[in-house]
């Protein structure tokens, strides 16, 4: 059982990466706009690609 | 067109705001910036030599409490005459004496109180919000962290508490969970002891106080058993009270949000760049607004906003002035009379000289109206804040009861029984549950198109007190159309064609009034400025206008053509006379219709305990035949109101109960601001958006109806939240007093309490419901 003196300092050293990284993300401003991400990506692109050919009909 | 304007300006302010991250994010400092001429230049105005006034935003602005402490300001810096708060946009405005005091001992004194003093406005705003907002979520994200690790070693040291467990083992888990909950106390934590000592500095009864006093408490004692050896350690509950604390502290902050503030509205309004002719040799270059200044001269095309108060030197056009005016029908201009910013020019060019610019303008008089009557506004203490005052104060003294009773009888549990209090009476129902249910109410409005601004709006919306609407566009369309014709439809749709050719709203009207229009032919179209057009189609010679128009063309008018246009003119309508070959063919009645679902709501409205009355710009006579016509019961029925009696109105109801306006316009915002609550309907000017609490993107007035009743039963569920939470309270609180409870089941009884009551908010039919029927 004494493995439990290894672990659980390295599962808190594990954890306080994750707030690390956490905190990192917040500093950068990923999480400043939390709304619009989530629809912007149902916005078209200003310039749409243009079709390469209408969709064929004897393809299917 | 607008997805990508408005997209363009939300990355506009996304780049400012990560450029500024860091310089926002520190306080402490001298803000000798603050006592520089060119700060107090933007940002100070002076009333009297021995009286500045000056707005600055605040951070950390959260509750009514708040605004309390800092408009106490005055009573604790020498100097200060009176700190007046906004809550919604953070805003403070001081007024105070320069020859005692400097602004930068008044910000390092609200710095003090845990509000660090911003420069308002613009850019700078923003980037001050967004670096509070990442220094919350950061503490919270900590905070989580904590309470996660915290509690898995809680379950360890549970388990063999049942199971056994080895001395060694135990402590070594007691001593990880001590530094888990000691980075959670003192980092997150904070947030709580900055809140109670600012409430302590001014007296004040603060929801921070007893969490601070409960976090301390089983802080110490923690760290005492931990060294100690014997006794517990509570860190599993106390990281759980500082998460949960700082997600509701979250949630209400974003709820709190208001759309931009009236500066920033002013310029979206007028339009940002301007031809200007140069007056020498008249050639015309694009200049921006700011340099706009009296005597100027510029251009306004047909179709452009007006840009500058100001008289015509040349041209001819119509322009709708609805938005200042409240009236409908658009008016016509022509040399030497004068034009306001923010009309809209509908058919010709106009080169106007300015006489006033940006915020001299009446729009911009307007729009400072609304600000100050938005900020002088009694702030209403929500409930939730209420009742902590109260919470807060009883739970103290419970505990330091306890606390001496037990030392008496058995000291060894005095500090145990008083921990089990305070931990067990966590106010979490107050803290978490109560924003929980708002923000799922605004969410679930939003859904059915209502937009709520801040959950404190729900709150006054709850008790029926006086209904103003405003006539254009509330209870009308707003927009003008055919509304009657006599004649045949030949006639009307000759008529309709030869008014394709005219960028007109009259025009617009009869030329929409026809369905089918075959191809014609028009030739030699002419149209005069305020009167009428006149042309051929399709070999017919047609004249289509005003009675002295058509007078030209026919030769004998009927006497009942002049009664039809007297009639009209009595019922504030339109009349446009059609003349085909020199003979009157037809006359059509122009207006504003009444929405169709005005009376059943307004019926509606009024069983449920509102008065209704009519606040309107446009002539009396006109607001009283739209009420006839309604034929509803309305309280009052004012008519001819400009801006600033609207707010008088509603100023002076205000002090017999809860006032409810609904508008639309310019004309309505400041009284929109001063309301009780303001609702903008849909359509609406952007200023009345800003100035409302809530705004509708539904047409009609059912909206107002699903509000109220919505508004209704989130405030009831509210109190069911605070009735159960108070109830388990009294119930565990007085178990712990007795000593029946240790901290350990207090800890375990605690967020147990919390997911019912936030399960309670998840589930209370609020908006959905309404919609149901």
């Amino acid at each position: 059982m004494s493995v439990i003196y290894v672990v659980l300092p390295l599962a808190l050293v594990i954890g306080a990466i994750a707030v690390g990284a956490f905190i990192w993300a917040v500093r950068r401003g990923q999480y400043d706009d939390l709304d619009t991400p989530s629809v912007r990506i149902l916005f078209d692109d200003d310039d749409p690609p243009a079709r390469a050919s209408p969709p064929d009909q004897k393809s299917n | 067109m607008i997805h990508s304007c408005g997209l363009e300006r939300f990355y506009e302010i996304r780049e400012d705001a990560d450029i500024d991250s860091q310089a926002a994010a520190w306080s402490g400092r001298a803000f000798e910036e603050f006592d520089d001429p060119a700060f107090h230049r933007l940002y100070s105005r002076p009333i009297s030599p021995l009286e500045i006034q000056t707005e600055l935003y605040l951070e950390s602005v959260r509750c009514s409490a708040c605004v309390w402490l800092v408009e106490r300001l005055a009573s604790a810096v020498d100097g200060v005459i009176e700190s007046r708060l906004d809550m919604r946009r953070s805003i403070v405005r001081i007024r105070w004496d320069p020859s005692v005091t400097s602004l930068s001992v008044i910000a390092a004194a609200l710095d003090s109180l845990g509000y660090t003093p911003h420069p308002p406005r613009g850019a700078s705003l923003q980037k001050a919000r967004v670096a509070e907002d990442r220094k919350l979520l950061i503490k919270i994200g900590v905070a989580g962290a904590c309470f996660g690790n915290a509690m898995l070693i809680s379950f360890a040291l549970y388990g063999g508490m049942l199971h056994g467990m080895s001395q060694q083992h135990e402590r070594f888990f007691i001593w990880m969970s001590t530094v888990v909950g000691m980075v959670a106390l003192l980092w997150p934590g904070s947030v709580f002891y900055r809140g109670a000592l600012a409430a302590l500095q001014t007296r004040s009864l603060h929801m921070d106080l007893p969490v601070a006093i409960g976090l301390t408490a089983g802080g110490v004692s923690g760290i005492v058993s931990t060294l100690s050896g014997n006794g517990h350690t509570y860190f599993d509950s106390i990281t759980a009270v500082i998460f949960l604390l700082l997600i509701g502290r979250w949630i209400q902050r974003r709820e709190q949000r208001a759309a931009g503030d009236a500066v920033e509205l002013l310029y979206s309004m007028t339009p940002t760049s301007v031809s200007r002719i140069d007056p020498e040799d008249g050639t015309s270059s694009q200049a921006p607004i700011e340099s706009i200044g009296m005597g100027d001269i510029v251009e306004v095309v047909a179709g452009e906003t007006v840009p500058v108060d100001g008289l015509v030197l040349s041209g001819e056009s119509s322009v709708d002035e609805s938005f200042l005016t409240g009236e409908a029908r658009p008016i016509t201009v022509g040399e030497g009379e004068s034009v306001r910013a923010g009309s809209v020019n509908l058919s010709g060019p106009l080169r106007i000289r300015t006489e006033a610019a940006g915020e001299d303008t009446r729009v911009g008089r307007l729009m400072q109206m609304v600000e100050e009557s938005a900020a002088r506004r009694a702030p209403i203490v929500r409930l939730a804040d209420r009742v902590a005052g109260w919470f807060v104060l009883i739970v103290i003294s419970l505990a330091l009861m306890t606390a001496i009773g037990w030392a008496v009888v058995a000291p060894a549990r005095a500090v145990s029984n008083a921990m089990a209090l305070l931990i067990v009476t966590c106010p979490c129902a107050l803290g978490l549950a109560t924003p929980l249910a708002v923000i799922v109410a605004v969410g679930r409005a939003a859904r059915q198109g209502i937009f709520i601004k801040g959950g404190d709006a729900l709150e006054r919306v709850a008790r029926p007190g006086l209904l103003l609407l405003d006539k254009t566009g509330t209870i009308t369309e707003g927009r003008v159309r055919l509304v009657e014709w006599s004649g045949d439809d030949a006639s009307l749709a000759l008529a309709a064609a030869l008014e394709t050719a005219v960028a007109h709203p009259i025009a617009h009207a009869i030329a929409g009034a026809v369905q089918e229009e075959p191809q014609r032919t028009l030739e030699s179209v002419r149209h005069t400025q305020g009167a009428g057009v006149e042309g051929v189609v399709d070999g017919a010679s047609v004249a289509v206008g005003s009675v002295r128009f058509i007078e030209r063309f026919v030769k004998t008018m009927p006497s009942s053509a002049y009664a039809r246009v007297e009639r009209d003119a009595a019922e504030a309508n339109s009349s446009v006379l059609v003349a085909i070959d020199g003979q009157l063919r037809g006359v059509a009645t122009l207006g504003d219709p009444i929405r169709e679902d005005a009376q059943e709501s307004i019926r509606n409205l009024i069983d449920r305990g509102w008065r209704v009355g009519v606040l309107s710009g446009d002539r009396q006579a006109v607001v009283e035949s739209v009420a006839h016509r309604l034929g509803v019961e309305f309280e009052t029925l004012i008519g001819d109101a400009t801006p600033e009696r609207k707010l008088e109105v509603v100023e002076e109801a205000s002090g017999d109960g809860p006032v409810m306006m609904v508008g639309d316009g310019v004309n309505d915002a400041a009284a929109l601001a001063a309301a009780t609550v303001g609702v903008s309907m849909h359509g609406g000017a952007e200023a009345s958006l800003s100035a409302a609490d809530v705004f509708l993107r539904r047409a009609g007035l059912h909206p107002i109806v699903e509000l109220v009743e919505g508004s209704d039963r989130t405030v009831r569920a509210i109190r069911t939240n605070i009735t159960a939470s108070l109830c388990y309270n009294v119930v565990s609180g007085s178990l712990a007093i007795a000593g029946i409870i240790n901290p350990l089941i207090a800890a375990i009884l605690m967020p147990l309490s919390s997911l019912t009551v936030v399960s309670l908010s998840y589930r209370a039919r609020t908006f959905e419901d309404s919609s149901c029927r």
